[in-house]
């Protein structure tokens, strides 16, 4: 029998994984997390009185629906909790669960490894009660915490608007809700959104709720810093010729999503540059296959939010089984790559209408962190590059100077990072490189090479 | 101890009500109350304002991601193991610091 | 030389090209050197940082002490620093058999008068508490140092540069041929240039220059597996080395412990690739958290290794090309070249523009491989497969 590991237990793998099971295939189903449902739709810690149904409100229906398909399929998926994959070799991924190595053979990998926030740094991003947009969701639905009395939600993302409700709806302090992108720019990429209609019209209702709540929604204003002495008391804000500051006591920070392309990486898979998103995305045909025997799917692919990531988790599943000899309808192949199309397309739209502000991350001033694992400032950066012989790829500035060699490798301020060296290099975008992913994926101890792995 | 660093000043906010059995763990050498289920650093951020110190500086820091991606919550237990407090669970009796072993206990004035 | 674009060209941008750019350009050589990518990205790079001084090839020192004095004087040389420090090495010993190596290695150190101290028994502990119960004992040499090898190379290389010698970065050889007493190198898209005199520094791609003058080497790609751990707090100032290989490691001020150990692996110069078998990395982190237990709980944070030319004696080429005269060669270094490269730069300037040099290279001919090839102990203990060479 064929054997396939999925990495990753959101909406796409547990969809490839149904999808295999229904082909009487058992594949091994790893998910860093304790409990299934990915980011997004996640499961609560146990004991909180999370009323997740109206917390998802719009998205109860399928969060309900990915959960009971994962309680269905739950006894013939041989599901490992907890378990990081932090590196390929072959056919093999080593992977380490409770402070243990050990090895997951394959004949067929699918990754499903979703994404995390993109984050455009400024000054005072480092201090603590600033979070990830993301980050802020997060934390309400598995610990059931807001991340602070009064939270300012800043940035360019159609989520900015549902977290601030999420928020308001349980009753949090919303300071405000601040979008840097100016509403003429969203206007303009109306054509791509109208793939999505409903989602369109749900986002426009969000904002109608909010503004009758009284909270304020600035379009066009970027963050000029987060002040405050130990922690979070406000952000400072620009507006054209006019700053001003909101009191808040927690900042909610992310500019879109980026794929995990980690393993992807690892595992062999090719990168293009994407000009719309403004990132390097692992190469997949429609259907998910990045290489012999390597399948993409959902958000770790290609941001198309979570109804696109079950369509393409079983799509690639799909692929899978058809390219290991047991072919599959065409025409059920054909409704899931148009709806994985339509659903992709729709977030094109919404990465141009929520665009990532290249200006203001290569704007980001000399005495600001960029790289939070190192602490490596903008200017040290555009110092190294300003040398004779200096750097002018992002590999090479990282090997200059230690921006994005840190425990987080680099997904934090790679963004920013790229659009920095960028400007100071007088390049394109896509001509500064990507930061090539180097395993471990994640830290991983010492103790985990003390036994041999099995 | 400082401002905002104390204990019963948390940067995070309960939204609902937790039924967990109690669970006591010390950070920094104080005893604190969190509830099972409770991540590490939902556990310290609910009764104080930061989680830890950075490495290159000094200056405090509380994670950032909240999901396991961005590795800035890392804590030290039980003064020799190092855990992500985003992803970590409390059990009884854990020991959190803020600072390394063998460097001057937690000073942020 | 009229007619001649300079005096030499120096093809591969790595510590060994640059610092011969440095010292001719010194000597008032007009120099070129090329690099098909940015310098100091290869093997020069990326390698450990060890500035070792103990456990050496007896023939070697010469030139190793030449090489430390200048790496000292780094700051002055280059107006830059690199993370230089003189931590010390601790060469550790798990048994009788490994010190009696070390007490080998130790009188041969010494007959070149370096100091090292002997230590055993509680005065190991004593020193080094963070030492493991398994070091039996341990050899010490104060002298030896550690640099980061990020910094070095282009550092070096500016510092050429303000000598006056043309570092041009980018720039593809793509065929090097005689033209009466001197060279043309032909460059991909950038035309054709001539010169006097051809250092062929192109690491482990260095025998498609050799092999066009009718000479070779039984050069193989490898690379050590390297990982980095996290910050921990700075106690493990010496580099530390386990006499069998299983151990290279260091921790930098910042609190990073940067580890390297045998066996090395298959690294692709076609590919540009240099992938670290997990395995590897993971037998690594045993021997590391054995050898040094205070270290059990940290977290490796970054794995890599690097494109470097292996030799089956274990002994880098360096000097005079046998067939062509004009034609210098200093490549495969077998995984030590970091520490020697301010010395061969030194000496390869003296036998390009004095036609010798004091320090003694004839160890190091390109010609010792026309009389078949010994293939050293160490190279034995640092491979998987001795098969990697093609002879």
């Amino acid at each position: 029998m064929t054997r396939v590991a999925i990495v990753g237990a959101g909406p796409a793998g547990i969809r490839a994984a149904a999808a295999l099971v229904e082909a009487g295939i058992r594949p091994v189903l790893l998910d860093e997390a304790a409990r299934p449902g990915g980011q997004g739709y996640r499961t609560p810690s146990p004991g909180l009185d999370l009323d997740m149904a109206a917390l998802m409100g719009s998205e109860a229906a399928h969060h309900a629906r990915l959960h009971g398909l994962f309680a269905a399929i739950h006894d013939r998926v041989d599901y490992r909790p907890e378990t990081l994959v932090w590196a390929v070799d072959g056919r093999t991924l080593h992977v380490a669960t409770q402070g243990r190595a050990g090895m997951v053979a394959f004949d067929a990998l699918l990754l499903a490894t979703g994404a995390t926030d993109r984050v455009v740094p400024c000054p005072g991003w480092t201090k603590p009660g600033v979070f990830t947009l993301g980050g802020a969701q997060a934390i309400l639905k598995d610990q059931g915490c807001f991340i602070g009395r009064r939270v300012a939600f800043v940035g360019s993302s159609p989520l900015l608007l549902l977290a601030a409700l999420q928020y308001q709806s349980l009753g949090a302090h919303v300071a405000a809700v601040v979008d840097t992108t100016p509403f003429g720019a969203k206007l303009a990429a109306l054509p791509d959104l109208a793939a999505s209609p409903r989602t369109l019209r749900r986002g426009i209702a969000y904002r109608t709720k909010l503004r009758a709540a009284g909270i304020p929604v600035h379009d066009g204003a970027a963050p000029v810093a987060i002040e405050g002495r130990d922690g979070v008391e406000g952000v400072r804000l620009r507006h054209g010729a006019r700053e001003w500051t909101i009191a808040c006591d927690a900042v909610a920070l992310g500019h879109g999503l980026k794929p995990e392309t980690q393993l992807a990486d690892l595992a062999g898979a090719q990168f293009a540059y994407d000009p719309v998103f403004r990132q390097w995305l692992p190469e997949t045909d429609a259907d998910g296959r990045a290489g012999p025997s390597l399948y993409l799917a959902g958000d770790g692919a290609a941001i198309g939010g979570a109804y696109a990531a079950e369509a393409s988790g079983t799509l690639a599943a799909a692929a899978l089984l058809a390219d290991h000899g047991r072919p599959q309808p065409k025409a059920t192949l054909r409704r899931l790559r148009q709806e994985v199309a339509r659903l992709r397309r729709f977030q094109r739209g919404l990465a141009r209408a929520f665009a990532w502000p290249a200006g203001q991350a290569a704007a980001l001033p000399d005495d600001a962190t960029l790289c939070r694992c190192e602490g490596i400032t903008a200017g040290e950066v555009r110092r190294a590059m300003a040398q004779p012989l200096g750097p002018r790829e992002v590999n090479r500035v990282k090997a200059i100077t230690r921006v994005g060699m840190g425990r987080c490798q680099g997904r934090i301020c790679g963004p920013a990072l790229a659009d920095i060296v960028a400007a100071a290099a007088g390049l394109d975008h896509a001509a500064v490189g990507r930061l090539r992913g180097q395993a471990p994926v994640k830290p991983i101890p010492l103790v985990l090479g003390a036994e041999p792995a099995g | 101890m400082v401002k905002n660093v104390q204990a019963g000043v948390g940067q995070f906010v309960p939204a609902v009500r937790r039924h967990g059995a109690p669970i006591r763990i010390t950070v920094d050498g104080e005893a604190l109350d969190a509830r099972a289920g409770d991540s590490i650093l939902a556990a310290v951020l609910l009764r104080r304002r930061a989680l830890r110190r950075h490495e290159f500086g000094g200056e405090l820091r509380a994670g950032f991601c909240l999901m396991g991606a961005c590795q800035d919550c890392w804590v030290w237990l039980d003064r020799e193991r190092r855990v992500r407090a985003c992803t970590t669970t409390v059990t009884e009796g854990m020991r959190i610091d803020l600072d390394a072993p063998d460097e001057e206990p937690a000073s942020f004035d | 030389m009229i007619g001649r674009s300079a005096d030499v060209a120096i093809v591969g941008g790595g510590l060994m090209g640059v610092w011969t750019a440095f010292f001719l350009a010194r000597s008032g050589r007009r120099v070129v050197l090329f690099e098909k990518g940015p310098v100091g990205a290869q093997s020069s790079g990326v390698n450990f940082g060890n500035l070792r001084l103990q456990g050496r090839f007896g023939g070697q020192y010469p030139l190793s002490l030449r090489s430390h004095a200048l790496w000292e004087d780094f700051e002055a040389l280059t107006g830059e620093t690199c993370e230089f420090e003189a931590t010390g090495h601790l060469y550790v010993a798990a048994n009788a058999d490994e010190a009696a190596r070390l007490e080998g290695y130790a009188r041969q150190a010494e007959a070149h008068g370096i100091a090292i101290e002997r230590v055993g028994g509680n005065e190991l502990r004593r020193r080094w508490p963070w030492l493991g119960e398994g070091v039996h004992a341990a050899t010490y040499s104060a002298r030896d140092a550690t640099a980061n090898p990020r910094l070095a190379t282009p550092a070096a290389a500016r510092a050429a540069a303000r000598l006056g010698a043309e570092i041009r970065e980018g720039v593809r050889v793509t065929d090097v041929r005689r033209e009466g007493d001197g060279f043309t190198v032909e460059l991909e898209g950038a035309g054709t240039l001539s010169f006097g005199a051809v250092v062929n520094a192109a690491g482990a791609w260095a025998l498609s220059i050799a092999e066009r003058f009718g000479e070779s080497a039984p050069l193989f790609p490898a690379g050590p597996p390297h990982f980095v751990t996290e910050p921990v707090p700075y106690r493990i100032v010496p580099s530390v080395q386990a006499v069998d290989g299983s151990v290279i490691a260091r921790q930098i001020p910042r609190g990073n412990v940067i580890m390297a150990g045998y066996p090395r692996t298959a690294s692709d110069p076609v590919l540009n690739r240099a992938p670290v078998p997990p395995a590897k990395t993971l037998a690594g982190m045993g021997h590391l958290a054995r050898t040094l237990p205070a270290l059990r709980h940290a977290h490796v944070i970054r794995v890599w290794s690097g494109i470097e030319g292996y030799l089956p004696d274990m002994l880098p080429v360096i000097g005079p090309s046998v067939t062509t005269p004009g034609l210098f060669h200093a490549f495969g270094f077998c995984g030590h070249g970091f520490q020697l490269g301010p010395g061969v730069g030194a000496a390869l300037a003296e036998l390009i523009v004095d036609g010798t040099s004091p320090t003694p290279l004839t160890p190091f001919s390109i010609g010792r491989f026309g009389e078949g090839v010994a293939v050293s102990d160490k190279f034995l203990k640092e491979f998987d497969q001795p098969a990697a060479v093609t002879s």
